[in-house]
């Protein structure tokens, strides 16, 4: 906490030429120019031949990045969750399924794509305020048997899901607007005639990026720059004080556990369009969520996101080059952060 | 007052017999469990009664984990798995792929030690934080193993696993068959619930729960509270580890389903139904989730049956947080009457207090 600001707390570091902060910016420097060169340059043979090709690469790049946004949406309401009350909410990835099934259901019954993403959110949302009501607040300060009757959820939910909704893969249709792929400004290759082949994407999963990036500006606001926000970092820190100083907690833990399983339930649609919805997703996204709060530090926005850019674009990455490894990557990942940083990047001791 | 009080106690402990040591309790429940072969069938001799005595060893490594250390673990039927796994790869399988075919007795302790230091490794990355995070942590590399296995098919042969797995046979007896599986099953797990007991009771137990209780104030008076932690999690992972190797036996087969996050909830469900506080309550809650997971089917259908233990674990979580043990404790008219000895220690206790008074 305290080296953050290497040239404040070192004098003596400014004699030696170059501060510690001063490091860390060119080598991000050295790292953006790199990878600016790395998108629009034309791959000399040898690198192609280390990283397959440019297609491949910028599209792992791209699928990472996206996949990135959208377990920024899951874990972000993992995390705030965790951050104010305490408590592990391992029915996360049920919410999340809930969701994309809920989202499933409107989309197919009002023919809107939309009303399908807008239910998953509301609907999730009060299935989070009841869970808050009924069960979390019945259990408040046993941390323990709050995560095991979140435990105890996602069996139930998941096996009910399953006896509804079958064992099928459904896929949620996006919209006209919305499908299709678009030409992006880069160069993967060049052909023997002289034409230029430009990367193709698929154009909702950039709008999934940049709908997790508006939401992740939101919420920062909201958190940073609100009363309820105010509020919800008091309680981070102390929930005891912000209760003594006259603040209605359970209001402020109910808003943000509604928030949470919303926010769940909305990357549920949002996910369920991009890949599929099927049972087990909700292990897969409980999975990540627990590795991007774990490498990004509980109870932190900031966290998630970097959390889950990081291991988006592991899993990605590590789809392309090393199929069966990818696991593994991701594993390292968490076991190297927790080394260095027990709470994880943007983690505080509790 | 003081040699009032000691002397007494010394005394008995020093003229106890055997069966008053082990309590009467244990003596009824050893000898209905050696006899339980003659009058049951070879269904519930094997399905009940040897599979709940597995699932129960893996719950039992859990309850040491979370009863004595305060670390409540989802990893422990990975940690079993990873023994199933080599017991797949080193002995013998008709997946074609390994099965090296070495005998028993190599492989056996092979895949215990195994077993036991990738769950020392997990509680090494697992006690780096405290509380809480322990499940999470334990509960993605539970998740992650799961994955791992599934896609790798070099090592760990994919989705299908390794199948054709048997137990071995030696001095003339064939250990899958019913009766002796169901006494090799009791061997093990009396081994390990007896060493639980003790061990609770040893040196290192003890520092064990006292860095449960405060982790801090042990570690100011100079204990290394990481290297015990990370020491029952070895301990916890040789009793898995057993576990796993009878677990394939029992199966037959090993793959990505048998360390799966629902079978990994399962042990802790087990493990919290039965109840945290002593060695008994896994197998208790071994016992009576496979007889629900077995009779269920009558009740609710066999596809349902997640939800019933669901909502039965919830139930559990809500009334009882000690489980099965805890209820009991909780309506048993008085304190210490589970146990003989216990209950002539609370008599000369009072009885003492009356000559004091």
């Amino acid at each position: 906490m305290v080296d953050t600001s290497g040239s404040h707390s070192n004098p003596l570091a400014q004699s030696q030429g170059m501060t510690r902060r001063q490091v860390w910016g060119i080598a991000v420097l050295v790292i953006a120019a790199v990878l600016i060169w790395m998108v629009f340059a034309q791959w000399p043979d040898w690198l192609n031949s280390i990283l397959i090709s440019k297609k491949a690469f910028l599209s792992a790049i791209l699928n990472g990045l996206t996949l990135a946004g959208l377990y920024f949406l899951v874990a972000s309401g993992f995390t705030l969750v965790f951050g104010l009350m305490r408590n592990v909410n391992l029915a996360h990835g049920s919410l999340y399924l809930l969701g994309a099934y809920i989202g499933y259901e409107f989309a197919e019954w009002t023919g809107y794509w939309l009303i399908g993403v807008a239910a998953g959110f509301i609907i999730l949302a009060v299935v989070g305020l009841v869970m808050q009501i009924l069960v979390f607040r019945r259990l408040e300060g046993d941390d323990l048997r709050q995560t095991l009757v979140t435990i105890g959820i996602s069996v139930v939910a998941a096996d009910l899901m399953l006896a509804y909704w079958g064992g099928t893969t459904y896929q949620i249709l996006t919209p006209g607007w919305l499908s299709g792929a678009i030409k992006l400004p880069v160069v993967t290759a060049v052909r023997s005639n002289g034409t230029e082949v430009f990367l193709v994407y698929p154009f909702y999963r950039l709008v999934v990026l940049l709908s997790a990036i508006v939401i992740g500006i939101g919420l920062w606001l909201l958190i940073n720059r609100t009363r309820i926000g105010s509020m919800i970092r008091a309680g981070v820190d102390d929930r005891d004080m912000l209760s003594a100083s006259g603040v209605n907690v359970h209001f402020v833990f109910a808003i943000v556990f509604a928030l949470g399983a919303g926010l769940a339930g909305l990357a549920g649609v949002v996910g369920g369009s991009a890949l599929s919805v099927a049972p087990g997703e909700d292990v897969r996204y409980l999975l990540a969520s627990l590795v991007v709060v774990i490498v990004g530090g509980m109870g932190s926005i900031t966290g998630a996101a970097i959390g889950a850019l990081i291991i988006g674009l592991a899993e990605q990455i590590g789809l392309v080059y090393f199929p069966t490894y990818g696991v593994v990557l991701t594993f390292v990942i968490m076991v190297v952060t927790l080394a260095i940083r027990p709470h994880g990047i943007m983690g505080r001791s509790m | 007052m003081t040699d009032l009080t000691l002397n007494p106690t010394r005394n008995r402990l020093q003229s106890q017999n055997w069966i008053e040591k082990a309590g009467i309790g244990h003596i009824l429940l050893a000898l209905f469990l050696l006899i339980y072969p003659a009058m049951a069938s070879d269904f519930f001799l094997t399905q009940i009664g040897g599979y709940s005595l597995v699932l129960g060893m893996i719950a039992l490594s859990l309850m040491l984990l979370a009863g004595y250390g305060g670390m409540v673990s989802l990893a422990q039927i990975t940690v079993a798995g990873a023994a199933g796994y080599v017991v797949a790869i080193f002995g013998e399988n008709n997946s074609g792929v390994y099965g090296f075919g070495w005998p028993w007795w190599i492989y056996g302790p092979l895949a215990i030690m195994i077993a036991s230091m990738m769950s020392a490794l997990i509680g090494w990355i697992a006690v780096r934080t405290e509380g809480i995070y322990t499940i999470m942590i334990t509960l993605a590399v539970a998740t992650a193993c799961f994955y791992f296995a599934q896609q790798n098919y070099a090592l760990f042969n994919g989705f299908p696993g390794y199948n054709g797995l048997r137990a071995p046979e030696f001095f003339g007896v064939y250990w899958r068959d019913p009766v002796p599986f169901y006494y090799l099953c009791l061997a093990n797990a009396v081994v390990a619930y007896v060493a639980v007991l003790y061990g609770a009771r040893s040196t290192f137990g003890l520092t064990l729960q006292a860095i449960r209780d405060n982790q801090r104030r042990m570690r100011a008076i100079g204990f290394n509270v990481t290297a015990h932690k990370v020491f029952a999690w070895w301990l916890a992972g040789l009793i898995a580890g057993a576990a796993g190797i009878l677990l394939v036996w029992f199966n037959g087969r090993i793959s990505p389903g048998t360390i799966a996050v629902g079978p990994s909830i399962n042990i802790l469900v087990i493990a919290i139904i039965g109840g945290l506080r002593h060695p008994i309550g896994p197998f208790l809650g071994a016992v009576i989730v496979v007889l629900m997971q077995t009779f269920a089917i009558d009740l609710v259908g066999a596809e349902r049956f997640n939800t019933l233990i669901g909502l039965v674990f919830l139930v559990i979580v809500f009334i009882s947080p000690d489980g099965i043990l805890g209820l009991w404790e909780r309506f048993k008219p008085q304190e210490g009457r589970d146990n003989w000895r216990s209950f002539k220690k609370a008599a000369n206790k009072s009885e003492n207090q009356g000559r004091n008074a």
